[in-house]
């Protein structure tokens, strides 16, 4: 008999995958301006590290959240005790209207449809023991969040099946698509109980189109046992309100209050990347459905937000001038870091995805593989780091079917970290130690369908057309 | 087919019992001194709020604490970041030393070895992912937390099988009982991955003897399965006798580096010993490694607000709050179990006699119409309804036996424990006279202990247990 679980045994959690791997590199010879100058850059954490300074003074300004006191007196005792998986409603409504604003107060977001747990991680996993039986599956857009295979299949029993989308595109999401991967799951014997996609994208940086949502929305109204679920996690990561579209929002402008599709769509949200928060634990679950509601709260026991934690966040989110001044610096900032990290890659010839949020971007490596295949993708992986000292994730840790694409996190350092990277980088490009586009062949650049400009061996200039992208409604 | 998973929609999560429901009667009338007098008391909430007063004082003089700050010097960022699942090393260090002070430092607990999670809920389940397939089961013996049903069961889909406890002997471990689960089990069809055991014990208050730990480490070896230790009373034991733990008992018998102790997790929470149950403080014990790095891994599901481990790893680094702690702990927890104890008495209610935990496994079987569990329940709403104490029934325990209740101690203040014990006596002598007319004797056989007609005092015999090495 086995005496440890399959759980514990397998390797569904996923974290062989190079992914954590290259974490692990980087634990090893972490990059230190004082102490460590030469050490690899940790560029494949997306954290958003830019708006520390404003938390700070809020918390010299507000001493008392932190310190269990609430005008002057102790509430320590009342939070020490509190660990009723509602959660305390002073922060569950500080957050709805959190998020509220975070849509331009375009949608508005009742408390009692919220349900706390220790992080989206823990989020994700409870709505798709809601969701699912062991053996459903849920569909995702490609590329994904690698923690999601073990988010949402590990402990589950849940499946995934990809929705394949590709640069031609923008790696949209195409009706065509979405309906070969249901086609797919039928083949696997899945029973299909929803798409989760994550809006604005890790790992692309984008919003979620109009068009795409509408996608969704007509794919799900269609087959009325099938879930959406939008991870949300980056809402407050768009570099303009206006161009981030939530599911709430759809459900809004196409009056879909009382039908049933009304009570399958279902918010993911967390503070670890609007707030730069991650290891205080705050995840959420947003649902219309009183029943999804119910057990997820139910499930929360497994995964409560410490109570010193509530406290302090629903002090900080309550204060409306200190929320609106943060939503918008952060944003500020995170398009400057952006724009920053675009150029500098610009410089060395190297193009991104063209991005509106996110604490990353989408970049196209892929001029600089010796072949168009994943092992030449790894190659190149294992080089930017061991070599160029640079932490990024490959493409292929998130699932994305076209090697040669990257995930380059850009709000989780400094500015002069940034420089050094694309220093370093650029260095690297013009040695010509990646010089094997020369040895590209003609058969495999017809794979791709977009214009490339000729390339001179000794000059590695390469401007990728931006212009793939469908015109999208914005 | 389905929208919801099976999950939802079945009743696994076991809150539809009468434990969960005796909180929603007192949600809806809360006793409160001031405004709302005549109200239900709190008695089936085993919190410990009596030592408040300590953490306050320390918190006072340690600002920096929950300040986010490190001599002075903000860590806020420092901490805001922190997610890595292996915790906050000075977290799990001070805590591991923190789990050995209970012990008295008699064995020793490696931080390395430990999985934090958020609370015991978390940790629990964990362990049941980590050494379960969905239909294993797990032997546990009655009366056991009700909280276990949703815990070991719900998502993992692991099954649980009693071993019977009765108050024949104390509600002790027998062999012949655990033989009887394992048995039961197999003719269930069901895999017995392990043992859990809750040590002290919920709802008895109780701490496990030297024989039973024996027992269950000699069954456990014999049929290549796990033990695991739930020591979330662990800092509640306030008797004489000191509290012996699973590894103690490995210790003493020479088998801390052998394949056996791979096999004994110990569970862990600062819920109950020092009171702060909102924190959300868990931690597995394992000696195995696979379960450790598994658990680890799990643990992102669960982790602990970084916030909190940085405040619990200044007050638990602090040994002399943590010895004043400790000590002081156990002496009011004492004192007030000594109240409830004679409360009861004067009303001519026993218990099993207890030197842990928060609450008292109480004998109401003497007030009972009849010797059935449909008696309990209508025993236990009107101690609800009419006498308004919220207590828990041995049933929602899954006690085999009925007539015994769960009732807290240390969740509430002197005062309100003295209203509490007087309504209950004003209860008992105004039903007794109702009693004596309609009760018959064969039914008062059933009890083993002598009545008389005009006067309920009741003494219990406590020497039903049988004597301990201890």
């Amino acid at each position: 008999m086995d005496l440890l679980s399959r759980k514990a045994t397998c390797n569904s959690h996923g974290q062989d995958s190079s992914y954590f791997l290259g974490w692990e590199e980087y634990e090893k010879n972490p990059h230190d301006v004082v102490k460590n100058p030469h050490g690899i850059i940790q560029m494949g954490l997306a954290e958003n590290q830019l708006c520390f300074d404003l938390l700070e003074s809020w918390l010299i300004q507000n001493p008392d959240a932190a310190s269990f006191k609430r005008d002057g007196q102790s509430v320590f005792r009342e939070l020490a005790l509190f660990q009723d998986y509602h959660g305390l409603s002073s922060f569950k409504k500080a957050l709805a209207d959190f998020m509220s604003e975070n849509r331009q107060t375009r949608v508005s977001f009742d408390s009692n449809n919220l349900v706390l747990t220790a992080g989206a991680t823990s989020a994700n996993e409870t709505l798709m023991f809601c969701l699912a039986n062991p053996g459903d599956a849920f569909l995702l857009p490609t590329p994904y969040y690698p923690g999601f295979d073990r988010d949402l299949k590990w402990r589950t029993g849940v499946e995934i099946v990809p929705i394949q989308c590709t640069s031609s595109n923008g790696f949209h999401i195409t009706k065509l698509a979405l309906e070969e991967a249901y086609e797919q799951a039928k083949k696997l014997n899945l029973n299909v109980k929803g798409v989760l996609i994550t809006n604005p994208s890790n790992p692309l940086g984008t919003t979620t189109t109009q068009t795409e949502l509408n996608i969704l929305f007509e794919f799900i109204s269609k087959n009325k046992n099938i879930h959406l679920v939008s991870d949300e996690i980056y809402s407050g990561t768009a570099f303009s309100s206006s161009e981030f579209i939530s599911v709430m929002e759809i459900l809004k402008t196409n009056q879909l209050e009382n039908t049933d599709v009304f009570k399958r769509v279902h918010i993911v949200y967390s503070l670890s990347k609007d707030l730069g928060l991650p290891g205080f634990r705050v995840g959420a679950i947003y649902s219309n459905d009183k029943d999804v509601i119910s057990a997820a709260t139910k499930m929360s026991s497994f995964g409560l937000v410490s109570s010193q934690t509530q406290y302090l966040l629903s002090s900080l989110l309550s204060d409306k001038k200190f929320t609106k001044n943060y939503l918008r610096e952060n944003q500020r900032r995170l398009k400057n870091r952006q724009r920053m990290l675009v150029t500098g890659l610009e410089a060395i010839g190297i193009g991104c995805l063209k991005s509106n949020a996110g604490l990353f971007c989408w970049v196209d490596m892929r001029h600089l593989l010796s072949s168009k295949t994943f092992e030449a993708e790894m190659d190149l992986w294992k080089k930017i780091v061991y070599e160029v000292k640079l932490n990024i994730s490959p493409g292929s840790s998130c699932h994305c079917e076209e090697p040669g694409w990257f995930r380059v996190c850009f709000a989780n350092m400094s500015e002069e970290t940034l420089k050094l990277a694309l220093k370093r980088l650029k260095k690297f490009v013009d040695n010509g130690t990646l010089s094997r586009s020369c040895q590209v062949g003609e058969s495999q650049s017809l794979k791709s369908s977009r214009k490339k400009t000729t390339t001179t061996v000794s000059n590695w200039v390469f401007r990728l057309s931006f212009h793939d992208r469908d015109a999208e409604e914005r | 087919m389905k929208q919801l998973s099976t999950k939802v929609t079945s009743n696994a999560h076991g809150q539809d019992s009468s434990y969960f429901l005796g909180w929603e009667e007192y949600e809806k009338n809360p006793y409160d001194e001031i405004k709302n007098p005549n109200g239900i008391i709190q008695m089936g909430l085993a919190e410990n709020q009596l030592c408040f007063d300590l953490i306050e004082t320390w918190l006072a003089k340690n600002p920096d604490a929950a300040g986010l700050k490190k001599d002075g010097q903000s860590i806020f960022k420092e901490l805001a970041l922190f997610q890595d699942y292996h915790g906050l090393p000075e977290f799990k260090k001070a805590l591991a030393e923190f789990m050995e002070e209970i012990r008295e430092n008699r064995v020793t607990f490696d931080p390395r070895k430990i999985v934090l999670a958020a609370g015991s809920t978390s940790a629990n389940e964990t362990l049941m992912f980590c050494l379960a397939e969905p239909g294993d089961a797990f032997l546990l013996p009655t009366p056991y937390y009700p909280g276990f049903d949703r815990d070991l069961k719900w998502r993992t889909g692991a099954e649980i099988v009693p071993i019977h406890c009765s108050s024949s002997n104390g509600f002790q471990i027998t062999e012949s009982a655990l033989q009887q689960a394992y048995q039961q089990a197999q003719k269930l069809d069901l895999n017995v991955k392990g043992i859990l055991v809750t040590n002290p014990s919920n709802p008895l208050g109780t701490m496990l003897t030297r024989r039973e730990l024996n027992l269950l480490v000699d069954f456990i070896t014999s049929k290549n399965i796990h033990l695991i230790s739930d020591e979330i009373y662990s800092g509640t034991v306030f008797g004489f006798e000191q509290f012996v733990s699973v590894m103690d008992v490995l210790k003493e018998k020479k088998l801390e580096d052998s394949e056996v102790s791979k096999r004994v997790h110990v569970v862990y929470s600062l819920s109950k010993d020092l009171g702060l149950p909102g924190f959300r403080v868990g931690a597995i014990y394992s000696n195995d490694e696979m379960v450790v790095s598994a658990a680890t891994k799990m643990s992102s599901f669960g982790l602990v607000s970084s916030q909190t481990q940085y405040l619990l790893s200044a007050l638990l680094s602090d040994k002399k709050f943590t010895g004043t702690y400790l000590n002081e702990n156990k002496k009011r927890l004492k004192i007030r179990q000594r109240q409830l104890v004679s409360g009861l008495e004067a009303a001519g209610v026993t218990c099993l006699k207890s030197n842990a935990g928060l609450f008292c496994w109480v004998d109401m079987r003497h007030l009972l119409d009849t010797n059935t569990f449909e008696a309990e329940l209508e025993l236990w709403k009107k101690i609800v309804y009419e006498v308004k104490l919220n207590i828990s029934p041995g049933s929602s325990c899954h006690c085999t036996e009925p007539g015994w209740f769960r009732v807290c101690f240390a969740n509430m203040s002197e005062e309100t424990l003295d209203l509490a014990m007087k309504r209950l006596k004003e209860y008992v002598e105004s039903t007794d006279s109702n009693r004596l007319i309609s009760k018959s004797s064969h039914e008062r056989i059933k009890s083993l202990r002598k009545r008389t007609v005009s006067n309920w005092v009741f003494r219990v015999s406590w020497t039903d247990r049988v004597p301990d090495e201890r």
